[in-house]
């Protein structure tokens, strides 16, 4: 078996005001996967994600990336490693100018000149947003400034990219431009979301959390058809949505591309 | 380049000495002619150069307070000293504006910051200025959502009592602007900052481009001098 990009032990965290966040979660990622991470607010979806590059230390248990553990010295290392794509692009993106901010992760790491601007360069193209290189961020359209603070993560050539609600406040247009690009990019990838048709057409695995565990973990079709286990965690399909219509497509068509 | 040649500038143009009005017409003039390279219409000049006029209302006061030997104008009695100092606000602070504002209209703000940066300004100040004009569209976008928010539930402020709910509005814009500093920081950490802002290449201005602007600050500087040899 080849080693975890994500190795989460027994990992428990708790905030200082004492509530309990994580509560012992075990989580492995390898390469190629493409996991959602489904949960109701307040499930410890947020506070795992901010594990997995040590924005947060576990107070209990280990975190590993491409087996290298998440301690102090090798922060850099896993930074690099894990991209992490906020929820807010306001968040994440605060460069003056788009070019600058995708160079902000690299140049971190050390790359300068020639080479800085290559991967810049890359990130840009990756995600099509090359031709706005020099722009501001805030005179892009909501859209784009998601693509380019996907683009900021890519930059720093990750090996697994971590995406916090990628489609939250995504026009249909935008929501299927991203999905395309996401799925261009073909890294291993963890999804956060509330969007189960998206993770739904991205995703091949599912991980449920409540109540700081892990609930269940498995093929994201047999999760979905579960519907008592998807009660159960507050997960719905939206209205009309033809569950085992969609399956079945995806069936007939050979894989992950309902 | 310009950044430099400006302060230069309005250092030259502050440094004349009031009495030589022939002086402050050259500086007007390259004043005039810097706009005009920069192709900016006249009217747009003008309407920027709004933002000095409390500094103005400050200097007509002073001929009428002003102490010391008075003359008469128009049959009202003026300070001489007074007037003297009026003047001296009036053009110098007028030059000194419309320079910044040539400077801000014909110079993209990320240039403006580069610039900051290969003047050796210390770099936190530069990010800290980036920051600002990156989040201040972002502040007042929130800002406005919650002005739109408060008038929807018909709130119209009539008296000052009813002006708590504007305490509180900036009082949660500023909670909200603290919270989304926090998680700037922990985005910027996520992609592996450490304290210290990445040193990103500045282009260097070409030489043609520092051979005009010293030219223009040099003619500003000889027209100062000369105003104090010749006064």
């Amino acid at each position: 078996m080849s080693v975890p990009t994500i190795a989460v032990r027994g990992v428990s965290f708790a905030y200082p005001d004492g509530r309990r966040a994580l509560d012992g979660v075990d989580l492995h990622i390898h390469p190629g996967e493409r996991v959602a991470l489904l949960g109701p607010n307040g499930a410890g979806k947020t506070t795992l994600v901010l594990h997995l590059n040590g924005i947060l230390t576990p107070q209990r248990g280990t975190v590993e990336v491409a087996g290298i553990p998440v301690v102090r010295e090798h922060f850099v290392e896993v930074r690099r490693r894990v991209g992490i794509v906020f929820q807010d692009p306001d968040d994440q993106v605060f460069m003056p100018t788009v070019r600058e901010d995708v160079a902000f992760g690299p140049a971190n790491l050390g790359l300068r000149g020639a080479e800085l601007e290559a991967r810049v360069e890359a990130a840009l193209t990756a995600v099509g947003m090359q031709e706005r290189r020099d722009r501001a961020p805030h005179h892009l359209s909501f859209g784009e400034r998601r693509l380019v603070s996907i683009a900021t993560v890519l930059a720093m050539e990750p090996e697994i990219l971590v995406l916090d609600e990628p489609s939250a406040n995504l026009d249909p247009a935008g929501r299927r431009e991203l999905a395309e690009v996401l799925r261009r990019l073909g890294l291993t990838m963890l999804m956060v979301t509330h969007d189960l048709p998206y993770a739904l057409q991205l995703c091949d695995r599912a991980v449920i959390m409540g109540a700081g565990r892990i609930a269940a973990d498995g093929p994201i079709e047999r999760i979905m058809a579960d519907r008592s286990l998807m009660a159960a965690h507050r997960l719905e399909l939206p209205l009309g949505f033809d569950l085992d219509l969609v399956l079945r497509l995806r069936r007939e068509a050979g894989g992950n591309t309902a | 380049m310009k950044l430099a040649a400006t302060v230069a500038f309005v250092l030259a143009v502050v440094a004349t000495p009031r009495e030589a009005f022939w002086a402050f017409g050259v500086h007007a003039a390259v004043v005039v002619g810097a706009a005009a390279a920069g192709r900016l219409p006249p009217g747009f000049l003008l309407r920027r150069l709004l933002i000095e006029i409390p500094f103005l209302l400050f200097a007509v006061f002073l001929p009428f307070l002003g102490s010391g030997e008075r003359i008469e104008v128009l049959g009202m009695s003026l300070s001489r000293q007074g007037l003297w100092a009026a003047w001296n606000i009036v053009a110098k602070a007028t030059l000194g504006a419309a320079a910044s504002v040539i400077l801000a209209a014909t110079t993209r703000v990320p240039d403006l910051l580069k610039a900051f940066a290969r003047l050796h300004f210390p770099r936190v100040l530069t990010a800290m200025m980036g920051f600002m004009v990156r989040y201040l569209d972002v502040v007042i976008g929130e800002l406005g959502r919650m002005r739109t928010a408060l008038r929807s539930r018909a709130y119209r402020p009539r008296w000052i009592g009813e002006a708590r709910a504007l305490a509180a509005v900036a009082g949660t814009l500023f909670v909200r602007s603290y919270e989304r500093g926090e998680r700037v920081y922990l985005a910027m950490q996520a992609r592996g900052y450490r304290g210290v802002m990445p040193e990103l290449e500045a282009a260097a201005a070409p030489t043609r481009q520092w051979a005009g602007a010293g030219a223009v600050v040099a003619l500003a500087a000889t027209v100062a001098s000369l105003g104090w040899m010749l006064r």
